[in-house]
Parts: structure tokens; sequence; C-alpha cells
């Protein structure tokens, strides 16, 4: 089958000269700035920046002509896609049925009462930002955690926050 | 690609593997990996290489072994002498003397019995070959008899020989449903539309669920032919897999996975030299629950925001850009090329009558041996608990089960003895679902429970309906009354007719099931609610006050 590449009329120019824009039109091209690409575009964005802003938003709906509305709906529609930024260090603390069972809310709890911050949230200073996880598929290992990226298991509050204060 | 090319590498491949003299296998899935099992197999790969052993001993990552709870798992075989060691909790300072034993004894002390039930009492066809191939390499697939089935049909059977042996398998989805394969696969083939699409269902959202996970991250071929051989038998051309981007090393594989397939000539143009072309592209998720439902798994795929449409039409009529589409889950499809292979009827020869085949389960919870097993439908509760998981550790007492996730519901001892089916399960107030099984001991309060699964629908919920947006916040916040102890038997009352209503009138499965986890623990467990109710006015005016 011939894919038939759209006539452009006007293309936007990226927000800026960052040159992550570049590999977010790569993106775009590669799915023949079709619409249905949308979700792998934000995808794309929020890799390359960390978090999707107004801009970026804006952006991405004049390229795919789409309604900043739509834009907006599904960035905000899915939970993995976040219009804030995250602070430098990250925890992602599992909150699966497993590790519910066996006591993740005392490791929410521990760290909200040590840093004041609510799962979502980063601390004033920005250095960490708490997440929860629906389930991180590491069930033999509940309660487990992600800081940094690094998956740690079996865990008590006071090991969490040991883990989390070597990083911040 | 022809059967004989076929069989050339899969020889090539016993050739390779019969050269060396021991195979060390570390295992590389998620699990094992969050617990250090990459460094191993770098430690080991060095040893060996500083050694001069590498013609000897080779060192392989693999898929996932099971029992995670023992990760990171380390096994050594040794064909000649057929001997066979599991290790477990393996840490890289263990690596010298796990070389040193390779040539001599085993080490005792971090050996991981393998006659255990854990172990003996499995049967495995979806993860035949788990823990045992390189997932990043094709040709050890091909070694194991993988693509035989695909180049088999399509060079000596028609799609609908196909088809029948799907139907007469017996074979129903895997992902919570229970709706017969063979019937879904028949109405997308009647369809005489000349585009059609294959979507493999990978959005394992249910927490405490890792089965699809460890599948495509320790055999992800067996998907690829799997959607293929659908492919062929209901006439479509394209493919998607949706996964969850939360599992970033299963999409890696299934990449790659794509990328080697289509080199070999078992994916893209005229496969085989037949007229059947196939293509796969993978989609991702954006963590969002509802999105395995089928048709908000459509609008994903299609960039919009998932939310379910009403069915009819159903996706087999008119699914993904109004196309018919067949929509499987991971496991669903992994049964697909042993049944083509042994035939429907050897399939339908395991498990029970209405019920056949074997179940993929994830194992968790306050339960000694957490993991992955796959046993023949049929199996009592009490089989999997007691014996392959190994009873409630801490010698506490056992208190429910958990099967279905948010859809699901919670089971008592009381109904251990039953056999694991479709109907059964239903019947008792739970069901299949996609695997997740998770075991409650006493510590765990049933009204507690029950409002976690609340919170996690009310946060999944769409929106698009009122039933389930409204319903499951009101219900939620019952729960949390009842769970506080500020409720009265009003509001018991009240959230027993939510729970009728929301299951009646939402639109799509997460509403309709999500009264489940309410319901079972009310029906086993209600003196747990009751307990917590107050009795009369006057403790109103003392909690007031």
């Amino acid at each position: 089958m011939e894919h038939k590449r759209r006539v452009r009329p006007v293309a936007p120019k990226p927000p800026s000269n960052d040159k992550r824009w570049k590999l977010v039109d790569v993106a775009m091209r590669r799915n023949g700035y079709s619409g249905h690409a949308l979700i792998e575009t934000l995808h794309t964005v929020q890799d390359c920046f960390g978090f999707l802003d107004d801009v970026s938003m804006r952006y991405v709906a004049s390229s795919l002509r789409l309604p900043t509305s739509k834009v907006y709906g599904v960035a905000t529609f899915y939970h993995l896609f976040t219009l804030k930024p995250q602070g430098e260090h990250t925890c992602v603390v599992c909150t699966g049925t497993a590790c519910y069972i066996k006591g993740a809310n005392h490791l929410l709890e521990g760290i909200e009462d040590r840093y004041k911050i609510h799962p979502g949230q980063t601390t004033k200073n920005g250095s960490l930002s708490l997440l929860s996880a629906r389930c991180l598929g590491a069930c033999g290992l509940a309660p487990a955690a992600v800081v940094d990226g690094k998956v740690v298991g079996n865990q008590t509050t006071e090991e969490l926050l040991t883990e989390i204060e070597k990083v911040v | 690609m022809s059967l004989e090319e076929l069989q050339k590498i899969a020889a090539a491949a016993k050739v390779k593997a019969e050269s060396y003299e021991h195979h060390v296998h570390v295992c590389m899935a998620a699990s094992c990996q969050s617990c250090g099992a990459a460094d191993i197999k770098t430690q080991l790969t060095e040893t060996v290489k500083e050694n001069g052993a590498e013609a000897d001993i080779w060192v392989k990552g693999v898929g996932c072994m099971g029992l995670c709870s023992a990760g990171p798992l380390v096994r050594v075989e040794s064909p000649a002498d057929e001997s066979e060691y599991l290790y477990q909790k393996v840490g890289t300072e263990d690596v010298s003397e796990l070389y040193a034993s390779i040539d001599g004894n085993p080490v005792e002390r971090m050996r991981c019995q393998t006659e255990i039930p854990f172990f003996a009492r499995q049967q495995k066809i979806v993860l035949e070959n788990s823990g045992r191939i390189d997932p990043e390499q094709i040709d050890d697939y091909i070694a194991e008899g993988g693509y035989t089935s695909l180049v088999r049909a399509l060079t000596g059977m028609s799609p609908q020989e196909v088809l029948r042996e799907v139907s007469d398998s017996g074979l129903r989805g895997r992902g919570g449903g229970g709706y017969p394969a063979g019937l879904k696969w028949a109405t997308v083939a009647r369809s005489p539309a000349p585009v059609k699409y294959v979507i493999c269902n990978a959005d394992e959202g249910d927490p405490g669920a890792f089965m699809d996970r460890a599948v495509l991250e320790s055999d992800p071929h067996r998907i690829l032919e799997g959607m293929a051989l659908a492919a062929y038998a209901v006439g479509a051309e394209y493919g998607y897999i949706y996964i969850r981007a939360e599992y970033p090393l299963a999409v890696e594989r299934l990449k790659k996975a794509i990328r080697q397939a289509t080199r070999h000539g078992f994916l893209g143009r005229q496969i085989c030299e037949t007229p059947f072309s196939f293509e796969i592209e993978i989609r991702l998720g954006a963590g969002a629950f509802v999105c395995g439902e089928e048709t908000a798994l459509i609008s994903s795929i299609e960039g919009q925001r998932g939310q379910p449409s009403p069915r009819p039409p159903y996706p087999a009529d008119e699914g993904l850009w109004d196309c018919p589409t067949l929509i499987n889950n991971v496991e669903t499809l992994a049964n697909v090329p042993a049944i083509v292979r042994e035939g429907g009827e050897w399939f339908q020869s395991i498990g029970t009558e209405k019920s056949t085949g074997t179940k993929v389960f994830a194992l968790a919870g306050r339960i000694a041996h957490t993991g992955l097993i796959e046993v023949p439908m049929g199996i009592t509760l009490r089989e999997i608990i007691e014996e392959i998981g190994g009873g409630i550790p801490e010698g506490r007492k056992f208190k429910a089960v958990q099967t279905g996730g948010p859809s699901g519901g919670c089971l008592p001892e009381e109904n251990l003895d039953m056999p694991v089916e479709y109907d059964t399960l239903r019947a008792a107030g739970s069901i299949m679902g996609s695997g997740g099984m998770i075991v409650m001991d006493e510590t765990s309060s049933m009204v507690d429970v029950a409002r976690y699964f609340m919170d996690f629908c009310m946060t999944e919920s769409c929106g698009k309906c009122v039933p389930c947006r409204a319903g499951t916040f009101q219900m939620h916040g019952l729960l949390t009354k009842i769970a506080r102890g500020e409720a009265t038997a009003a509001d018991l009352q009240l959230l027993e007719e939510l729970c009728d209503v929301v299951r009646d009138t939402s639109l799509c499965g997460l509403g309709q099931t999500a009264p489940n986890p309410v319901v079972s623990t009310l029906r086993y467990f209600r003196h747990e609610y009751e307990e917590k109710l107050k009795t009369d006015s006057t403790d109103l005016e003392i909690v007031a006050s």
C-alpha cells in the first residue's frame, strides 16, 4: 500500500530552538502527521521534556491539526501524562493489591509525614516528587517502590526513607 | 521460509546448544532484574571469560522462571550427566562460588528445591518456553518448535481449518470475560470487509496481576505467532499490540521480536511465499485501566480518550476505524500456536469440559511462594494456595482469596474446594479475571479491601456514564464512612442499593463489575461491616461531642 503524504500548507514552527523539538517532529512525521498518533506524540514530548506544558500541547495541536481542547482532553485523561514538572528525584510507591495487602499505605504515610507531600506532589524546594503507581508488576517484592528508577522491594517505612535520603 | 529452512535453523541452534557442556540460565524478567539479575549475568559472563571457559559454559539470559519471591534465580544445567540445579536469591558476591560449583558439587545453601509442588504441580502450555529460552533470540524460539505452527498452517491448512482447530479447542478468552475465542474469530472471519485488524490486548491493568507481562517478556515471539495465525484465520493484514507504557522491558523485547520476525519472513509481505501478508505495530497505552475494555482500547489506538462506546456494534463487526476487528488477550493468543501444533482435541482434553486448557495465575499477597504459575483448569483453590503456594506464612490463618482484580471478588475458606472454572467462580460471586490471585490472611480487614478496590474504580472510571462516575464516588464515600465507624444501618442499605444500580446501569465492564468486591465481601464477611456500624443514636451524640 502506498502511503500518500498529506500536503501541509503551513508547517508550524517549533516554539523554541530547543533541539528536543526535532525529536517531537520526527515522531509526528513518522506517523504522517495523522491525528491518531496523538498519544504517541505526547509520549515523545513527555520523554523529551519530562512533562507536558501549554506551549508543547499547543504546538502538537497545531502540527497535527487537532483542536487544543482535544489534546488537553487526551493529556489529562491518561494518568501517565503529567502537566507539572517533576522534582529532581522521584519516588514511586506501588499501590497494587499485593503491595496494599502488605502495607504500601504505611510507606506512603511515612513519606507524607517526613516530606509533607502527597502522591502527585513535589517538595517546595523541588528535590523530591512522590508518585503512586497502580501496579509495578513486582508483586513478589511487595511492598515495592521505585527510587530514581531503581526498584526496591520488601520495604519497611524506615528502609524506604533511608533509600530516599541516599539520593535526595 | 519453508518448513525445511525452519528445521535447518532449529537444528543449527540445537547443535550450538549441545556444543556447551553446561548451560547457565539467569532469569532476566522484570522481577529478578529489579533484584539485580543483570549484574549477576554480566559477572558470570566475565568470570567464564576470565577462566577461558566460553566454549564449555553458556551463560544465557532467559525469561521468567516463576518463583519471583526467591529471585534472582539462576539455573545450572549439565546435559551430560542430566543434572539441573536451581539457585535462589543469588547475589553478585555468590558468583565466584557458583562458578566453581559448575564443575563440582552444587552450592547447597542457595539451592531451591524443584520437587516442591510449586514446580511439580504445574502444567505448562503458555509458559512452556518461559525460563528456558532467551527471549531476545528468535533462533532459541525456533529451536523449541516455534513458528512451525505458522509455517504449517500457511503451507498446509486453509484459514477455515485453523479456525476449526481453535473452535474445537474450546479456548475461552483469558482476559477475564471468558468469551469463546472460536466464536469471536468466526464472526470476524465471516465478514466480507476488505480490511480487518487483529489486536493483542496487552493493557494489563489489574493491580496485582503480572501474567501478561511475564509472557511478553519471556516469550514475545509466541504472541507474534499467535497473532499471525489469528490474522490468517480471520483474513486480517494488520495487527496492533496495545501495551502498557509501564512495561518498558516488554515493549523493548516485543520491538526486537518484531524486527527479527520480519527479517526471517514470518511477518511482512507474502509470508512463506503465500499471498498472506501481515504487519504488526506497537501502540503504547498511557495508564488508563478502562482501556482494557475493547471499545475503549480501540478509541485509544485511534488517538482518542479511552472511553468505551455502547455495544453493539461489537468490534468484531465494527472495530478499529470501523473495520471488523479481532481483539484477544495476550494469554489467549499465546495458546494459539500450541493449539494449531497439537490440535484442538488435545487442548480440549486438558482442564474441564466448559473451561478447557490451562490458566496462568499471578500468585501474590500473604502467601509463601509468590510468583507465576500455570495450572490446568478445574484445579481447586485449596490446591493452588496450600500446595503450590505453600500456604500462609508466619502461622497466620487464611481469610480470603481475591481473584479477578477490581472486577472480581473475595472468596472465603468454604469456597476453597471449588474447582477453578469460569462458571463456578462466577457463581460464587467472583470471576476468573485475567489471573491475579491475591491471598489475604486474618490481618486484612475486608471493609478496607472493598474500599481499596472502590477507590481504584473511582479513580479509573472514565466519566462517560453517570452510574459509574457518580456511583463509584458515592460507594467509596459510604465505604470510607463504614471503615471509620461513622456509618449507620441505613448507610449499609444504601450501599447495597447502589451496588445493584451501578451494576445494572453502567455502560461498560468497568462499572458493571465495580460493585463485585463490595457484593462478595458483603456476602461472605457481612459481620465485618456490621461490627463497624453505629448501633443507636446515643453513639451519634458521643461522636458529635
